[in-house]
């Protein structure tokens, strides 16, 4: 075994053994103290969790494509809240009034595309200015959210198309749709990033930039393709989601980025960027998901859901951290 | 070899920017089969010839020719394209990645989807791998490999492309002998299939054992080009400089006093074991050896900034133990670290406040920082030590790499440590501030500092020390007096041979 | 020579390109609405940023010191909720000291994470940005607090209150700007914030004890959340639990908008009032041109993005980055 192989090994693990000790601890202590009658690891509850995790998820899985490229995304709540409007507004629009069923495609199409184009003017910034991801996608977070607001005000905007509705809530194989996409969106993004030449070329990015210019890649456009990738997924998760609810309001998916960011996190991608898993982002989000929902189960409210987490998120970095230090002769610097 | 035409041709190349003029003129060849050494001290005009080569800069004036043809580096692509091949200085690789990836980044292979296609990346790998005999394979991580391996892999990556011309950028820094072999080998194969190689390095020992012709720049202007076998050390020191060099040993005229420090049997893991030695006050003591001896790391632990595994530390007889850079300023230690822009400087501050950082705290009237006090201090190092720079306003970023030095060194001596410690004094500096620190240090032993000295340079070592201790591997082979030393059994010391094995 | 002249006018621009656009917004609005540079009206623009601008002041040490603070919002809340909560059950005099203690106390949990244990910045108080919501919530039991009694409670004077004819918030602001601005800029301390923010390696080859003096920027940067709390509570002695959500990041663009490097070893307390005014005055400018609220939220991305590339630009001597 190479060295820090075990540290490596435990890091990449630790996710897993983490959501299999939440499933232990909220199976026993919900036979004493559930409120209801129904086993925590039901099969049906599980699917359920699958199904919930889907609007997180989506993003998270863009999100680990931008953090192991090593730049950061805080506007994919303002951005998620953008395509949902777009979704539900652009098919009461009478141009589209004699498609029929068929303004859900155009609704979808419109929905993504703006999502992309927001995502990649981030990127765009962030290639020609050269100012830090941090800062750019911080105003565009405030700006997005401003752009939001100017369509309907403070009112929510809604429409319901029944088509859609079952479309959303049909269940294939015993999976519902949003289960579905978020099974597929991982499965690509996974291959994307460990099979394809770009995939490789965004770590390599995130490990060592100057590295990544010096051979050739052409680093301002690679970004700005993971900026519209994420703002994609951003829009695919409204798309999901508000297919099915139907209405959306002007400050849906503020924090969003924070949960995302947490479940990236969680899941062992570097802050720094150059490392990172799909997978781990997966189970990263599925402990999240887990932990709401097991607490819930447990007959505790939000604000303790709240408290863990942020918790868990401070002990995760800490243990990274102790399993990294080399010892004592380490340099005190 | 005057009838072959030179694979690279740089004519006359003109590189300004604002305020300097970087290259006046410089014209540069190098044929097929040739070892060319570059010269010239740091600013001399030597990188910024190879950017402009690399196509990162374009020249104001001049051609670039290959072959008989005029070309245009419009990038570093393009000069890659053309079978120009860099293997820098600084390691650019990307640790997370394997060693494959890392050979072929930027143009690793596809196949459909834009997948990579890993079998032929691999079998490539391998295959240029077997050729420089290292011991890894294709699918290691780089961020598990040695620094010397990871050289390795960028050398490797010179070997992917047809090259033209190679050029490395001071290869050596972090090798040790037997990698430094393996390099030449390298070296003399890429040779043999024709490949001009250009060659920096400031070792001498390298450039006369290895290379074929030499061309030096000073100040941005050629200097000449002379055949490495007509000309030897002194001449091309001289060219570089435009005067004479003194590298006389330097014994000591003025009195030994008593023992400063005194360390026993200090052990710190795998880096050092069992290092014992003393420095009097009114003494420099040179630690000499490779990089990888265990010296930078015993500095570091007498600073504070390492905790010994074993072993005890005394101060004018007085057992202490140093738990802290804050700490070891207390009780009169100064360290003028290896790395100046890492550990020396805060570069986006000024010259004053880099110069008073450790003592900002002693330094007060009322509540505030006593800034009079302070540029006092400043002015009175700008003079002792000359350094150049318009005001103590100046951002010590904008200086130059020997006035830089100078006020780390400055910012110690108004500490008025009672141990002073210079880790790589002279590192990247110019001959004539090389100089002038050296004269300094034997001044400051006149006076009654006790100097520890830690430098790769054999000539610095010889000059300043009254002792040499030599290292090698974590350990103390054999300390010198300087009546002792020569060069042969120094660098005996240095490989690990034994005074009674090498008699 | 054209192109010198150019430069140099760009840099001109850029060093001072806060201050200039500025004073170009306050002339547009000031002929666009001539209400807007009115006593009254700087009066109310500079009140109702107090709260965002004492915030800020605080984040301005973590930032020079080269890392974040995305707690300040929920800690903001955590503390109007329990100086609220305490006025009515140990009288004010004691609320008062009570909350700052217990604020100061996140504080120092925060800066040992971020100092001593050396932990990432951004994503502890991210995780404490959640942790405090919870614990806010749970305080609270969900519920909005209200002082029972709010005609008869001398605890409205730190929001509503005014001496020498200015309002007290606008005192405490701009008095807590003067100190703040001579303890960064004059003291020892001071120094060492920038040189750990510029060069932590070489502030620690220097022997400055890092992580003390993280640790004390974020003593210093929740004791003005702790301010911020006593001011929000005090004004609307009532206030729902979530009363600072978002303004971390608020808070983090009007530091950025005067000029902070999120890298660290730069940036002044003066710098970050004038973000902080900026901010203030766009809102207040839109507001009184008839525009809708969240006009203002498009302006100020814009703002901030050009900002900060015209600060960069001018280090790089280049508009566009160089990234390829």
């Amino acid at each position: 075994m190479q060295p820090g192989a075990l540290s490596k090994a435990l890091k990449s693990g630790a996710i897993w053994g983490f959501i299999v000790l939440e499933l232990i601890f909220f199976s026993v202590a919900g036979s004493y103290m559930s409120l209801s009658d129904t086993a925590f690891m039901d099969w049906e509850n599980m699917l359920l969790l699958l199904k919930q995790s889907a609007p997180i998820g989506i993003i998270a899985m863009g999100m680990t494509i931008v953090m192991v490229n090593g730049n950061i995304d805080l506007s994919v709540g303002a951005t998620y809240a953008i395509a949902a409007i777009v979704l539900l507004d652009s098919m009461t629009w009478p141009i589209f009034a004699g498609l029929g069923d068929w303004v859900i495609p155009v609704a979808w199409l419109l929905a993504l595309t703006v999502g992309t184009a927001l995502g990649a003017l981030n990127g765009l910034i962030v290639w020609k200015t050269g100012v830090d991801a941090f800062i750019v996608t911080l105003g565009s977070m405030l700006g997005y959210r401003g752009i939001v607001f100017m369509f309907n005000g403070e009112n929510p905007t809604s429409h319901l198309n029944w088509t859609l509705v079952d479309l959303a809530e049909a269940e294939f194989l015993g999976l519902a749709t949003a289960s579905w996409f978020l099974l597929a969106v991982t499965g690509v993004v996974w291959f994307l990033m460990t099979r394809t030449v770009h995939g490789r070329n965004a770590y390599a990015i995130g490990d060592n930039r100057d590295a990544a210019v010096n051979a050739g890649i052409r680093v301002g456009p690679h970004m700005m393709i993971n900026f519209a990738i994420i703002g994609f997924l951003a829009a695919l998760s409204a798309v999901v989601f508000y297919s099915e609810s139907g209405s959306v309001n002007p400050n849906d998916g503020q924090l969003y980025e924070l949960w995302v960011i947490t479940a990236v996190v969680l899941g062992g991608t570097k802050i720094t960027g150059g490392a990172g898993s799909v997978i781990g982002t997966f189970g990263g989000v599925i402990a999240i998901q887990l932990l709401r929902k097991g607490l819930g189960h447990i007959g505790a409210d939000t604000s303790t859901v709240n408290l863990v987490i942020g918790l868990i998120l401070i002990a995760v970095l800490f243990l990274d951290r102790q399993l990294n230090v080399k010892g004592k002769e380490e340099l005190k610097v | 070899m005057t009838d072959a035409k030179p694979i690279l041709r740089l004519d006359g190349i003109v590189k300004t920017f604002p305020g300097v003029r970087a290259l006046d003129g410089v014209s540069f060849s190098v044929m097929p089969g040739e070892v060319h050494a570059l010269m010239g001290e740091n600013g001399a005009g030597k990188s910024t010839l190879m950017k402009v080569l690399g196509g990162i800069h374009q020249p104001d004036e001049g051609a670039i020719y290959m072959g008989d043809d005029r070309v245009v580096m419009a990038g570093p692509l393009e000069a890659k394209a053309k079978g120009i091949v860099f293997i820098h200085q600084e390691l650019s690789l990307a640790e997370e990645l394997s060693v494959a990836e890392n050979i072929y980044l930027g143009e690793l292979p596809r196949k459909s989807f834009g997948r990579v296609d890993w079998t032929t990346l691999t079998d490539k790998t391998n295959a240029i791998l077997k050729k420089l005999n290292v011991g890894f394979d294709a699918n290691t991580l780089v961020g598990d490999l040695s620094i010397a391996n990871q050289q390795m892999v960028e050398i490797a990556r010179a070997l992917t492309v047809d090259a033209k011309a190679v050029i490395f950028d001071e290869p050596t820094a972090s090798l040790t002998d037997a990698e430094k072999s393996v390099l030449f080998d390298v070296i003399s194969d890429l040779q043999a299939d024709g490949v001009g190689i250009i060659y920096i390095s400031h070792r001498m020992e390298e450039i006369f054992k290895i290379t074929d012709r030499i061309t030096v720049l000073r100040d941005g202007q050629y200097q000449g080009t002379v055949n490495t076998r007509e000309t030897n050390e002194e001449s091309v020191t001289q060219l570089m400089i435009g005067r004479k060099l003194d590298l006389t040993r330097n014994a000591s005229h003025h009195e030994i006093g008593d023992v400063a420090l005194e360390v026993r049997n200090l052990s710190c893991g795998k880096l050092y074991k069992d290092i014992s030695f003393e420095v009097r006050r009114g003494e420099v003591v040179g630690f000499y050896g490779l990089v990888g001896a265990g010296r930078t790391e015993i500095a570091e632990t007498l600073f504070g900034l390492r905790d010994p595994s074993a072993g005890q530390i005394f101060l004018d007889g007085q057992e202490v133990r140093i738990s802290s850079p804050a700490d070891a300023i207390t009780r009169g230690i100064s360290l003028v670290p290896e790395d100046r822009k890492g550990q020396g400087l805060v570069l986006g501050m000024n010259c004053r406040d880099n110069m008073t950082l450790p003592q900002v705290d002693d330094l007060k009237a009322g509540p505030f920082v006593a800034e009079g006090a302070e540029i006092a201090i400043f002015d009175q190092y700008r003079d002792q030590l000359d350094i150049r720079t318009p005001s103590w306003r100046q951002q010590v970023g904008n200086l130059s790499g020997g006035n830089q030095q100078k006020i780390v060194i400055g910012k110690w001596l108004s500490m008025h440590p009672s141990l002073l410690i210079v880790d790589e004094p002279t590192r990247g500096i110019d001959v004539g501030s090389k100089s002038e620190i050296h004269k300094l240090l034997r001044a400051l032993a006149a006076k009654g500092y006790a100097v520890m000295v830690i430098s790769s340079e054999m000539p610095e070592v010889l000059h300043v020390s009254d002792r040499i201790v030599a290292m090698y591997s974590g350990r103390i082979m054999r300390t010198f007096t300087s009546d002792e030393v020569t060069e042969d059994n120094l660098i005996q010391a240095i490989s690990g041979i034994k005074a009674d094995q090498a008699a | 020579m054209a192109t010198v002249s150019k430069q140099q006018i760009g840099s001109v621009l850029a060093k001072q390109g806060i201050l200039i656009a500025f004073a170009v917004f306050i002339v547009a609005f000031t002929f666009a609405n001539s209400k807007f540079l009115t006593v009254d009206n700087v009066f109310s623009v500079v009140r109702s940023s107090a709260i965002l601008g004492v915030m800020a002041l605080g984040v301005t040490f973590v930032v020079i010191s080269g890392n974040l603070d995305l707690s300040v919002g929920s800690m903001m809340s955590f503390s109007t909720i329990v100086v609220l909560d305490l006025h009515d059950k140990i009288g004010p005099f004691l609320a008062i000291p009570a909350m700052f203690a217990m604020t100061l106390a996140l504080g120092a949990l925060i800066g040992f994470l971020v100092g001593y244990l050396k932990l990432n910045s951004l994503i502890v108080t991210l995780g404490m940005l959640s942790a405090i919501h919870g614990l806010t919530l749970t305080y609270s039991g969900g519920k909005n607090m209200d002082i029972a009694d709010k005609e008869g409670t001398w605890f409205s004077v730190f929001g509503q209150g005014s001496a020498l004819g200015i309002p007290v918030p606008i005192l405490i602001f701009l008095l807590l700007a003067a100190f703040l601005g001579l303890v960064l800029s004059k003291t020892p301390f001071g120094r060492k914030v920038y040189a750990v923010g510029g060069n932590g390696t070489a502030a620690t080859f220097s022997g400055i004890r890092r992580a003390r003096t993280v640790f004390f920027c974020y003593i210093i940067s929740s004791a003005c959340v702790a301010t911020a709390g006593l001011i929000q509570a005090s004004r609307s002695l009532g206030s729902q639990n979530t009363v600072g959500q978002g303004l971390e990041l608020e808070v983090l663009a009007a530091v950025i908008l005067g000029g902070a490097s999120l890298m660290g070893g730069s940036g002044t307390i003066f710098k970050t009032v004038i973000g902080v005014l900026i901010l203030g005055f766009i809102q207040n400018g839109l507001l009184l041109l008839g525009l809708q609220f969240y006009v203002q939220f498009v302006v100020t991305w814009i703002i901030i993005i050009l900002a900060v590339w015209l600060d960069i630009a001018a280090k790089r001597g280049k508009l566009m980055s160089p990234i390829a």
